[in-house]
């Protein structure tokens, strides 16, 4: 169940959860499968709100009626939520929303889908249920109507207010299931305040940051520092790189296990920049894993590293004063780049409607309200990072997230993304692993691309391995 | 009343061989009969295979350098640590001058006892964690920080630990210093161990040889060590199950469970992997049962070899 395609910026949240409950050795994931299969029947959409439809009141909510809504407070805490049902109450005073949050979603809500389940549930964190059983099973609601629906605010639809990808990452099978709240943007981080009063600028290339490194290695400081313990930290740049040298097609091609895939035109050089950056040794040195490496980069020992929004968050403790997070986009190679302006980002962080829910028209309702501008403003000011609406940061005065708003704004329509580590468990190991390896300088970019082929190749021949077919 | 008494006894315990049967020995049936089918692990759907997962795992690489790895800690763990443990049992407890109260332990012996013991009673995960940062791969770690302090290591070129698969007498660096974590965190209670055993030797045995003019040396390899036979073998064993399975350590302290590039890895990990990553629940039980049918026959292989007469005292 776990091999069907989801979004990025959730995965890789539920990889980095996964391991942190795997590092807290709770050995008891068995459990957690054993249970997510327990019965959950198919069920049949038939309620409508009872209310009377209008402009303002798309989904009919009845007045009086109640919405009973789960939060999952992880990471980005609950408050965003709270303010959320400010708005709601904004337009529909009359209708009670009972909101709880919780960490353990799957332990609580799973149970109850099949009989009594609450409204709307944010089916996120480590203990969430598998997002492609819930579809295949008719367990959740499909939600193409709220896109359709006119924005909170007025002006277009939904679907008009949202920011590219977020509608591609809750679309299952051609409908829309899922609505992912935050947005996760991926790129070079860079300490703003140190390059101003050194007068150096963000290369937007590597042979750009080629020409810098030896100004700032000069200053005493390593040009770069990655988590050398997680190896998808590391294959998130590799594969940014690779989709601007050598495009989308090359890396749809590649999650779809084609020939030669990994051989394509731009991928060899792609990844012979990052040879260089090893070999002329422009790493801090040491095997740092991703809060290491993220603190030595506050410390100002290394001055670029890459991570994705949630960094601002995982580190707000020990952000030193005067210090000023910036984001640029990942270096592309320059002329010869197929797809030099792409951004590597998506939604995550899915709400959810049960088949059974006794409100849905409420809680579509409800849906609205976090994806309205006031809503999403809020969600950003909260919790520091990007709202899957345009411009939600566009009003915060805090520099990570500005410039991911920025990043996004210029963003084109196609969003980098890779499939093929959710598709298939061997080539998600075998990349992870050959990406530390290149990063550690004992495989050259050559036997990097060799490799990744033979593992295709073989994850391509094995009988026993199910595959997958990434279209767009 | 003898039948009274045979009820009573099987009334208190039917439900425990019950519970144990049902939550221990069935799922170890279960994990047999799953090895025979290609479950997933994620449905309801399960063919019979036959012993096809039991034939594939002998073509496997991966499982093939596991299996190398398991058989360097199935020798190293128990070697290293027995002798320790031993070497430490002896000095706290026969090593010491003797006196007119006879024979006795170095100075202070019974503060090292605790000392020694002391990672016995840690969890796992706070060795972890500590290691960690004695291992930790930048000037800050305990171990890297002090050699580039003094000059011994370049700080651009620090120790990687266990993020270094450069072999090291043909086997990866990275087992060599989770080796060492093991031995620490174990020798500690086998010294206990072996020091109740040989505070179970009666002292007058030991007198008699020194009056005779035996050294040190003898005494240990002539008295303590056959006198001991009996508890090292039994340990012996237990360590061989522990190297067998070394999961939580190579879990937590190695880069990608089992890396940098599959360095460390070992049956577990694999198996972990095949099972609840890639999804081949069948397959990952047979090497389960795989594993278990080793580990049985290695212990009846040690326990058979080592057996003698035992030494009355």
């Amino acid at each position: 169940m776990a091999d069907t395609p989801e979004n990025p910026a959730d995965l890789s949240r539920r990889s980095l959860l996964r391991r942190a409950a795997a590092a807290g050795l709770l050995v008891t994931p068995a459990a957690g499968l054993l249970s997510a299969c327990a019965g959950s029947e198919p069920a049949k959409s038939t309620d409508t709100g009872g209310g009377t439809t209008s402009a303002d009141n798309p989904f009919g909510v009845k007045d009086g009626s109640a919405v009973k809504v789960v939060i999952f407070n992880g990471g980005l805490g609950d408050q965003w939520a709270k303010e959320d049902k400010v708005v709601f109450n904004g337009k529909h005073p009359n209708v009670t929303v009972n909101m709880s949050s919780t960490q353990k979603i799957k332990t609580e809500e799973q149970p109850k889908m099949a009989t009594q389940p609450s409204d709307l549930v944010m089916n996120s964190g480590a203990d969430m249920m598998d997002i492609s059983t819930l579809v295949n099973e008719g367990a959740i609601e499909p939600l193409d109507d709220v896109l359709a629906a006119p924005a909170w605010e007025g002006g277009g639809t939904v679907a008009d207010t949202l920011l590219p990808g977020t509608r591609e990452d809750g679309t299952f099978e051609g409908k829309f299931y899922v609505v992912n709240v935050a947005f996760t943007v991926w790129g070079n981080w860079y300490n703003g305040a140190l390059f101003d009063k050194e007068g150096w600028t963000p290369p937007t290339t590597f042979d750009e940051f080629f020409a810098l490194a030896p100004k700032i290695k000069a200053k005493g400081i390593a040009p770069y520092v990655h988590d050398a313990v997680h190896g998808y930290y590391p294959r998130w740049a590799l594969m940014a790189t690779i989709w601007k040298s050598a495009g989308k097609q090359a890396v749809v091609d590649i999650d779809n296990l084609k020939e030669n895939a990994w051989k394509a035109d731009g991928i060899l050089p792609a990844l012979q920049v990052w040879e260089k950056l090893v070999k002329d040794k422009l790493l801090l040195p040491g095997k740092l894993n991703h809060t290491q490496s993220q603190q030595a980069w506050l410390d100002g020992k290394a001055a670029f590293i890459q991570v994705g929004t949630w960094l601002k968050n995982e580190m707000a403790s020990t952000i030193p004063p005067g210090f000023e997070m910036k984001l640029s986009d990942y270096w592309g190679l320059g002329a010869s780049d197929k797809a030099p302006k792409d951004v590597f980002a998506g939604a995550g962080e899915g709400l959810v409607v049960p088949s059974k829910a006794p409100n849905k028209a409420a809680a579509k309702e409800f849906l609205r309200a976090v994806l309205s501008k006031a809503g999403s403003a809020k969600y950003a000011e909260l919790t520091k990072s990007l709202a899957s609406t345009k411009g939600s940061g566009d009003n915060v005065q805090d520099s990570a997230l500005a410039t991911a708003n920025e990043l996004m704004k210029n963003a084109p329509k196609d969003l980098i993304k890779t499939k093929f580590w959710d598709f298939y468990a061997d080539l998600d190991k075998e990349s992870q692993n050959l990406s530390e390896e290149l990063m550690a300088g004992r495989l050259t970019a050559q036997q990097f691309v060799d490799r990744m082929q033979q593992a295709a190749d073989k994850v391509a021949k094995d009988s026993s391995v199910k595959k997958q077919t990434r279209t767009a | 009343m003898r039948h009274g008494v045979a009820r009573f006894v099987t009334g208190f315990l039917a439900l425990p061989v019950a519970l144990y049967l049902f939550y221990v020995v069935w799922p170890f049936a279960q994990a047999a009969g799953y090895s025979l089918t290609d479950w997933g692990g994620y449905s309801d759907r399960q063919e019979f295979v036959g012993l096809d997962n039991y034939v594939r795992l002998f073509s496997d690489e991966l499982i093939r350098k596991a299996f190398w790895h398991n058989v360097f800690f199935l020798i190293t763990v128990p070697l290293f640590t027995i002798g320790l443990a031993l070497f430490l049992a002896f000095l706290l407890n026969v090593g010491g001058r003797e006196d007119r109260a006879g024979i006795r332990g170095v100075f202070g012996s019974g503060l090292y006892k605790v000392v020694f013991f002391f990672p016995q009673v840690l969890s796992l995960v706070v060795i972890a964690v500590m290691w960690q940062q004695i291992y930790r791969t930048d000037e800050q770690g305990l171990i890297n920080g002090l050699l580039i302090k003094i000059g011994l290591v370049d700080a651009d070129n620090p120790i990687a630990f266990t993020a270094d698969p450069e072999p090291f007498l043909g086997v990866p660096a990275v087992l060599w210093w989770l080796l060492l974590i093991a031995v620490w965190s174990g020798a500690g209670f086998y010294m206990v161990l072996f020091s109740a055993a040989m505070q179970s030797i009666p002292k007058d045995i030991y007198e008699a040889a020194l009056l005779d003019g035996a050294s040190r040396f003898h005494t240990f390899f002539r008295i303590t060590l056959p006198l001991l036979r009996d508890t090292i073998s039994v340990a012996w064993v237990y360590l061989g199950f522990i190297a067998l399975d070394m999961y939580a350590l190579v879990f937590v302290m190695t880069p990608s469970q089992g890396g940098p590039d599959h360095a460390s890895e070992i049956f577990a990990s694999v198996l972990n992997f095949t099972a609840f990553q890639k999804g081949q629940f069948g397959y990952a039980c047979a090497m389960g049962v795989s594993l278990a049918i080793f580990t049985i026959l290695l212990a009846a292989a040690q326990l058979r070899i080592t057996r003698r007469e035992r030494i009355e005292y």
